[in-house]
């Protein structure tokens, strides 16, 4: 028993996290109405199935930035560093993306592809001033790069009221009908390339991390930067690449969420999107491995799905964020989750 | 000169809840904990404290609400729940960081995106907000318009005594307390000496969890307290944000270099920063500059980010910031 609980500790700590978030909910869902709380949980634990293929689709399409934001966080997290910048590098590929998708119309029907490909660069790019301070510099990434957010904010928000502003409705333009994301279409079911795109970056990212040098440094970097550098690694340079692919994705999540043609642009106001945040608590459930991310990000595009459908119950959709940012909470107790676990094993052995 | 005193005034207005939360985060970090998620804190004590404030003017009616020292005393009111829910809520991150060990910068998310979901949640499902996240309050009833004597000394008057909230009195008052508390007593030393080098400190007798739960909660209710001041002075509404406030009081805090007075510059600086932002293009020397509003709004985080830049290889700032304690390490 003990054997296994510490091998599989990680995953039964992630596992934890999420029932005790989801009990927070509850709580707070039977004191405000407990009439209808139970039905409305269990709206929540079946929001992903709610109208079958239909659901299925839009949650596949949440789960898209979703996962590419926690990749982001999580590839970040196997250097050892936090970034926790992804909202900035975030908006910043966002604007990027929407001035291309607006602007750019005379790629054709390549646009929504440059799109998404100078939102990750400029995501990248963004990345790169915190990767370089805290190569060079010693500054800590967690300030840099919240500093990098408010000015990335204010940045997106300049360029929107500059060139692709909607004064009507303080947002930015919609971008072109070529600039939308195309999807497969097979009946019901509507697969978005978008997803397509983070199932290969999954792909990309899990071979990275296993079968290449850099993938290998990377990680050894994380462990030890010290011993990294002694055993010859380039630390400085796996610490800037580092940041700088975590950067392109969240960039690429930015894209991803704006090329679309369903009626949401980037709206002008000081508010990061709350979607760069998310990339945390997927990367932390996911327990930074790509597949765990790729389920994580399927969990939270779910349980938000189940959050929408749940206000014929008259409950309020925070109650998502509200289950979410509890799992955040409860992923970081992961010590406490140990003791429990430890003890419930010796009980065990104590019987047996 | 009507201008200047205008400027002045507005980065009063802004500078001072400025200084109240970087103050709060200052005790957090000197204590050796990360706070990021002062923000959060600030949401969440600002949301309660005007609640309190709504619910008392609801019942008052138009002579009590005309009557500005009355007011003053709703406006301490608010600001004590505001104080009092920010401390609670900081107990969550303490326990994450201090008994669980936990990452500090995670908790500090978690807080972070806890504290606007729980307050639209309340506010949407609550009558008493007419089932929206937003809260009004009359902010103008807690203006005074001119202290009687002090507001007749010139330019000091102006400034500091006319067009003023009482809560810019009380920010200099914590900036005074939080100074001789930080520097001038036990309780300071010993706080300070915990997040320098925390073992040695518990060699010498400190409880360092006790210095730590104490650093955490006077963050919390300084930043509830100022997320309060934030919302009073420069809205009539409440609407589930503070606009990034907590983490600029943050950069207020790296840019002060985690020493009271000059976090005191910090915020005037920021604060004039944040007025012009608004407030330049009534200036004729900077509306030809013909820099867009959001330049203004980036240049605290820019100079934070140099100052760090330059001074981060010195290792200013708290030396165990950040570090899980570990009492057997040397």
């Amino acid at each position: 028993m003990h054997k296994f609980l510490d091998k599989n500790l990680s995953f039964f700590s992630s596992l934890c996290a999420i029932i005790s978030g989801l009990i927070v909910g509850l709580i707070i869902m039977l004191i405000t109405n407990p009439a209808e709380a139970f039905s409305a949980f269990f709206t929540i634990l079946t929001g992903g199935l709610q109208e079958g293929l239909i659901s299925i689709s839009k949650m596949l399409y949440d789960a898209a930035p979703l996962i590419l934001t926690g990749l982001s966080v999580g590839f970040s997290f196997k250097t050892g560093l936090f970034n926790i910048g992804a909202p900035g590098q975030l908006i910043i590929g966002a604007v990027v993306a929407i001035i291309v998708g607006v602007h750019f119309t005379f790629l054709g029907i390549f646009q929504w592809l440059v799109a998404l490909i100078f939102a990750g660069i400029c995501g990248a790019l963004w990345a790169i001033i915190p990767g370089l301070l805290k190569a060079y510099r010693n500054v800590n990434e967690v300030v840099s790069t919240i500093m990098m957010n408010y000015i990335g904010l204010y940045l997106a928000v300049y360029l929107v009221k500059l060139v692709v502003y909607n004064r009507e409705k303080n947002e930015s333009l919609y971008v072109n009908a070529n600039a939308v994301i195309p999807s497969l279409r097979l009946g019901n079911l509507t697969i978005s390339f978008s997803f397509i795109i983070a199932l290969l970056i999954i792909y990309i990212f899990h071979i990275i991390l296993t079968r290449t040098v850099f993938g290998y440094e990377l990680k050894a970097v994380g462990f030890n930067q010290h011993a990294a550098k002694y055993a010859g690694m380039n630390s400085k340079r796996n610490i800037v690449l580092s940041l700088v692919i975590s950067g392109a994705l969240a960039g690429l999540a930015g894209g991803v969420i704006y090329l679309n043609d369903i009626g949401r642009a980037l709206e002008v106001v000081d508010v990061l999107p709350n979607e760069g945040y998310l990339g945390i608590p997927v990367a932390l459930i996911g327990l930074n491995n790509p597949i765990g991310i790729f389920f994580a990000g399927l969990f939270m595009a779910y349980i938000s799905l189940g959050g929408f459908y749940m206000q014929i119950y008259n409950f309020v959709p925070e109650i998502i964020n509200v289950i979410i940012s509890s799992i955040i909470y409860f992923s970081a107790l992961v010590m406490l989750f140990r003791i429990l676990l430890e003890r419930l094993g010796k009980r065990r052995n104590v019987h047996g | 000169m009507d201008n200047l005193y205008f400027l002045l005034q507005q980065t009063l207005y802004f500078a001072i809840p400025l200084l109240i939360v970087a103050l709060g985060g200052m005790f957090s970090e000197r204590s050796g904990i990360v706070n990021i998620a002062l923000e959060g804190i600030m949401l969440f004590g600002a949301f309660f404290g005007l609640l309190m404030v709504k619910y008392i003017q609801d019942m008052q009616g138009k002579e009590v609400l005309d009557n500005v020292s009355r007011q003053q005393l709703v406006l301490i009111v608010g600001l004590i729940i505001a104080s009092l829910a920010g401390g609670i809520f900081s107990l969550l991150h303490a326990y994450a960081s201090i008994n669980m060990k936990a990452n500090q910068v995670i908790s500090g998310t978690a807080l972070n995106l806890f504290a606007p979901a729980l307050s639209i949640f309340i506010a949407r499902s609550i009558p008493f907000t007419n089932y929206t996240q937003q809260v009004n309050f009359r902010g103008k009833a807690f203006l005074i318009k001119k202290v009687p004597v002090l507001g007749d000394i010139p330019f000091l008057g102006n400034i500091l005594f006319q067009q003023v909230f009482i809560t810019t009195f009380i920010g200099f008052l914590i900036l005074i307390l939080c100074y001789i508390i930080i520097y001038k007593t036990k309780f300071g030393l010993r706080l300070r000496a915990c997040g320098e080098h925390p073992q040695a400190a518990a060699s010498a007798g400190v409880s360092v969890m006790k210095m730590r739960y104490l650093g955490v909660i006077i963050s919390g209710v300084l930043a509830g307290c100022g997320g309060y001041v934030f919302i009073v002075t420069t809205s009539t509404q409440y609407n589930a944000t503070v606009s990034g406030y907590g983490f600029l009081a943050l950069a207020v805090l790296i840019f002060g270099e985690w020493k009271p007075v000059r976090i005191f510059f910090a915020s005037l600086f920021f604060g004039l920063m944040k007025t012009l932002a608004s407030a330049y293009s009534g200036i004729p020397f900077l509306a030809n500059l013909k820099l867009p509003s959001e330049f203004y709004r980036m240049i605290p985080f820019v100079a934070t980010l140099i100052v760090l830049s330059v001074s981060a290889h010195k290792g200013e700032g708290p030396r165990a910031l950040g570090e899980i304690y570990d009492p057997g390490k040397r």
